[in-house]
């Protein structure tokens, strides 16, 4: 058998067949991160439907309606919006293959993100101020856990466009910090959409 | 000041029963035993730089192989407690807070730290090597879940010498296990240890489903895949779908307790039943993610030693796939007592009986397959014979079980506990007993000891039918579950004495194992064929034990059981094609990142155990510090010459 083997040149072998290699692992990443969104979405379902069947549960505490002040959660969601506009940006800028640009408006993505953070930290304060936390009833539990899920999220999410900022700026734009970028844009994309039915479940449906 | 230490002390350390005290001087003489030889031998650097960072998929399946090994002892030894002091009526053994703590660690260490790792293990001890791949898709991650399974796995089984067992069952109903009426710290180790590893879990299952659809050999189509990497890929899907609501329901149960939050308490307006609801959401899918790989196993064997194919492949992938979709609509049959109507009754009744069908085409497919078959008795085949009887009526009670009118009577009796231990024991167990035999030349380069194995097999499997027929007809008598004693004029002393007899005869198959890999380490059967079976798939088509790289030069497939087709076209004397050349294979690096962010999870969960921030926090960014050492880091690979893939296969094929 090992008769039919020919030696051959390592390092020519080594450039043709590291291309290929690397280029399938990448997309396998990104597989696996589609995967992980997966899962993550079953855990926000989960904490959905907690919120759903606890919702009325008031226990004579404060109402969801007395508490909520709309405008400060209606400015969260534009902030939101935005910041996902602008980490779409930051993609076409690498795709652009403008390292500038790029860092750039991921920068913009995380002040947007933390101004979000600092709101909804604004408005838990508020909210237990007015005599509502997480203790008081299990509607207000049911409620920091799926709202605070999400930030926990969001705040994960600016640590690790800060990480590859660094190292954007280190490495410029290659096939790591493509994929890269492109998992956490993925990531802030998902954010989104959960804050969307946060948004509409949590808050509108209560309040209206 | 020393009265607060010894009161402190008192409260950390678990004291006040012989049993514990004996356990705390066996684990203080192991761990000095332990670090002496290691020591004494210089092989603190091997441990590191071999095993404890390595992201090699078969050294990772080792450790979980041994680590499960010990679990099940653990287990087992919890185990005998219960049936000792269940042997005859008005015993005082155990005391009663003590067996609920027993059966509360057996139960969880069996599932979650005996099973589960058990079957990661064959998952990556085989996977790859089936579908022709030199590596699991994410190394790194790989190890990361290992170790995020033992360091949780340690802090739950630490729970027994300090601080306090968790004592409220394997799946902690509230309000129960709620802070009220559960203010020790045993609850707390019950949800960090489980949550910790439960994250390895979910991560497996995300490493395993991309491994398999993306880096099959060239040609290997789905439908020519092995079938034991088909019930991987099922048993995975049902992880990602089921793991996610354990994370979320214990975390909901741990704000509960120490935020003071109402999700499950009677008060504040919380709802208990949610919580089991959302417990049996992932709690029915488990048992049929540790079911399924054993179904694959017993595929691959009966195939194997019947030389042939295996019957009806399309059924069983059908059938693999639909029970893992359908383990997620039968939830509610763990509670047909518990209220919630007729209509949802009948639901998941019709539900859980429909399992029944493609499980019993599979057993079909088995029996077809050993029809007319050359079929040879090895062990691994043995263990596969055992189980079809064993799971048939396993099958059957389950089906009984699932009448919801008549699991009014059957509800938390024995016969509940003999049916799933039927299935647990009969197919979990049993299947992946054979498949560490068959495996095992394939891992090790030698042969199990087939004498004592088959000896281990007997022990099992007698006292196997002894131990739990008997609780059958017991949970007719009306013996319920988690009782820790009966009086004798309850009629059910002789034959819980049986049962314990038959415990006692697994304990002594265990033995058995013990000594059978004992001794075939020291009277090795050298495996210098790498095809020991004469075997069907891919993985006997390279050395024994398979070197760090798999496979030298990656196979092509064509067709199904490609090896067995390869060795006929040879034996008629059709020439293989000509191999291609030899290339610089690209591995992945070592790294101590996984054990390191493991055990800053444990500091965490102890942490927040004993409700110790400064130790939690520490714990916290030391996790964050591993994640950012992990995402800066760009050398996480590299590449193995052709020289030395020439030298190791020559080495392997014994023609040097
Ligand atoms: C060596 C063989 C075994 C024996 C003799 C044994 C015996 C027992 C006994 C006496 C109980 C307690 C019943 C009660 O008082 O409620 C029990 C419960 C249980 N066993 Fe086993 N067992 C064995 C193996 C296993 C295995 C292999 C598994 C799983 C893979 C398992 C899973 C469980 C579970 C989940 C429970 C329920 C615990 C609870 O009530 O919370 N057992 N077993
Ligand atoms: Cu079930």
């Amino acid at each position: 058998m090992a008769s039919a083997r020919k030696h051959s040149s390592a390092s020519a072998v080594e450039a043709h067949h590291g291309h290929g290699e690397h280029h399938d692992l990448e997309s396998m990443r990104v597989m696996g991160f589609w995967l992980f969104l997966i899962t993550d979405c079953i855990m926000f379902g989960s904490l959905f439907a907690t919120y759903a069947v606890l919702s009325g549960s008031f226990a004579g505490g404060p109402t969801a309606a007395e508490l909520f002040e709309m405008p400060g959660v209606i400015a969260e969601t534009f902030i939101l919006l935005t910041s996902s506009f602008t980490s779409g940006l930051a993609v076409l800028s690498m795709h652009r293959g403008n390292v500038k640009g790029l860092i750039g408006w991921l920068a913009v993505t995380v002040l947007l993100g933390a101004s979000f953070i600092t709101l909804e930290i604004t408005e838990f304060v508020h909210l237990v101020h007015e005599g509502a936390s997480i203790s008081t009833s299990a509607h207000w539990s049911a409620f920091f856990t799926l709202v605070g899920a999400h930030g926990l999220h969001v705040t994960i999410g600016l640590v690790w466009m800060i990480a590859i900022m660094l190292q954007l700026r280190k490495h410029g734009i290659n096939s790591v910090t493509r994929r890269k970028v492109t998992i956490t844009s993925l990531y802030w994309h998902f954010l989104d959409v959960v804050w969307i039915f946060v948004f509409t479940i949590v808050y509108l449906l209560e309040v209206m | 000041m020393w009265d607060n230490i010894k009161e402190f002390a008192s409260e950390f350390f678990v004291t006040g029963d012989p049993l514990i005290y004996g356990a705390d001087v066996a684990i203080g003489l192991s761990i000095v035993a332990i670090v002496f030889v290691m020591t004494y031998f210089k092989k603190w650097t091997w441990l590191w730089r071999e095993w404890l960072t390595t992201v090699d998929h078969k050294r990772i399946g080792i450790m979980y192989v041994i680590a499960s090994l010990l679990m099940l002892f653990r287990g087992g030894v919890d185990a005998l407690l219960m049936r000792t002091q269940l042997a005859m009526p008005e015993l005082e053994f155990l005391s009663p807070e003590h067996y609920n703590g027993i059966f509360t660690t057996h139960g969880v260490i069996m599932i979650l730290f005996m099973a589960m790792p058990l079957m990661f293990g064959l998952f990556n001890l085989v996977v790859p090597l089936q579908i022709g791949a030199r590596d699991v898709a994410f190394p790194f991650l790989n190890s990361l879940s290992f170790w995020l399974f033992f360091w949780g796995a340690m802090l739950f089984n630490v729970s027994f010498v300090i601080g306090g067992s968790p004592d409220t069952g394997w799946l902690a109903y509230p309000p129960l296990s709620g802070i009220q009426f559960s203010p020790g710290v045993g609850q707390d180790f019950y949800i960090w240890g489980i949550q910790i590893s439960g994250i390895g879990s979910l991560m497996t299952g995300i490493n395993f489903i991309v491994t398999i659809l993306k880096m099959r050999a060239p040609g290997m189509k789905l439908m020519k895949m092995p079938m034991f990497s088909w019930s991987v890929l099922s048993s995975s899907l049902t992880i990602i779908l089921a793991f996610p609501i354990l994370t979320i329901t214990l975390a909901l149960l741990f704000i509960d307790r120490y935020l003071g939050a109402h999700f499950f308490t009677l008060d504040g307006g919380g709802n208990p039943m949610m919580y089991i609801n959302l417990i049996w959401m992932w709690g029915h899918p488990e048992v049929y993610i540790v079911i399924l790989p054993a179904f694959g196993i017993f595929s691959e064997i009966v195939a194997t030693f019947s030389k042939k194919r295996l019957f009806g492949y399309k059924s069983m992938v059908f059938a693999l796939m639909a029970i893992s979709v359908t383990s997620f609509f039968t939830w509610a049959h763990h509670f047909f007592t518990m209220g919630s109507g007729a209509n949802v009754n009948v639901f998941f009744a019709i539900s859980t009986m429909i399992i029944a069908i493609p499980t019993g085409v599979k057993v079909f497919n088995w029996l077809f397959t050993m029809f007319r078959g050359k079929i040879t008795i090895k062990t691994p085949m043995l263990w596969t014979i055992g189980f079809i009887p064993c799971f048939v009526v396993g099958g059957m009670t389950g089906v009984m079980l699932s009448v919801a009118p008549a699991d009014f009577q059957f509800h938390n009796s024995y016969f509940l506990i003999a049916h799933f231990h039927q299935v647990l024991i009969g197919g979990v167990a049993f299947g992946y007993f054979a498949a560490l035999s068959y495996w095992w030349p394939k891992v090790f380069g030698f042969k199990l000891n087939e004498r004592l194995g088959k000896w281990a097999f007997w022990m099992w499997g007698i006292g196997f039918y002894v131990c739990f027929m008997p609780q059958y007809v017991l949970g007719l008598m009306g013996m319920t579950r988690r009782v820790n004693t009966y009086s004798w004029d309850s009629g059910w002393w002789e034959l819980n004495l049986v049962s314990t007899i038959g415990g006692f005869l697994m304990g002594i198959g265990f033995l058995f194992q013990v000594w059978q890999i004992l001794h075939s380490i020291k009277h090795m059967e050298r495996d210098t064929t790498g095809d020991p079976w004469d075997g069907r798939t891919l993985e006997w088509t390279i050395p024994s034990p398979a070197p760090a790289y798999n496979f030298a030069v990656i196979p092509h497939v064509n067709e199904r059981d490609s090896f067995w087709e390869e060795k006929q076209r040879r034996e008629r004397g059709l020439v293989p094609d000509p191999q291609p050349e030899l290339e610089p294979i690209h591995m992945p690096k070592n790294s101590g990142i996984p054990f390191i962010k493991s055990f800053c999870w444990f500091v965490v969960g102890f942490g927040f155990v004993f409700d110790w921030l400064w130790m939690s926090i520490p714990g916290v960014i030391g996790i964050i510090a591993c994640m950012l050492a992990h995402s800066f880091n760009y050398k996480t690979d590299y590449y193995i010459p052709v020289e030395e893939i020439k030298r190791t296969e020559a080495a392997a094929r014994g023609s040097i």
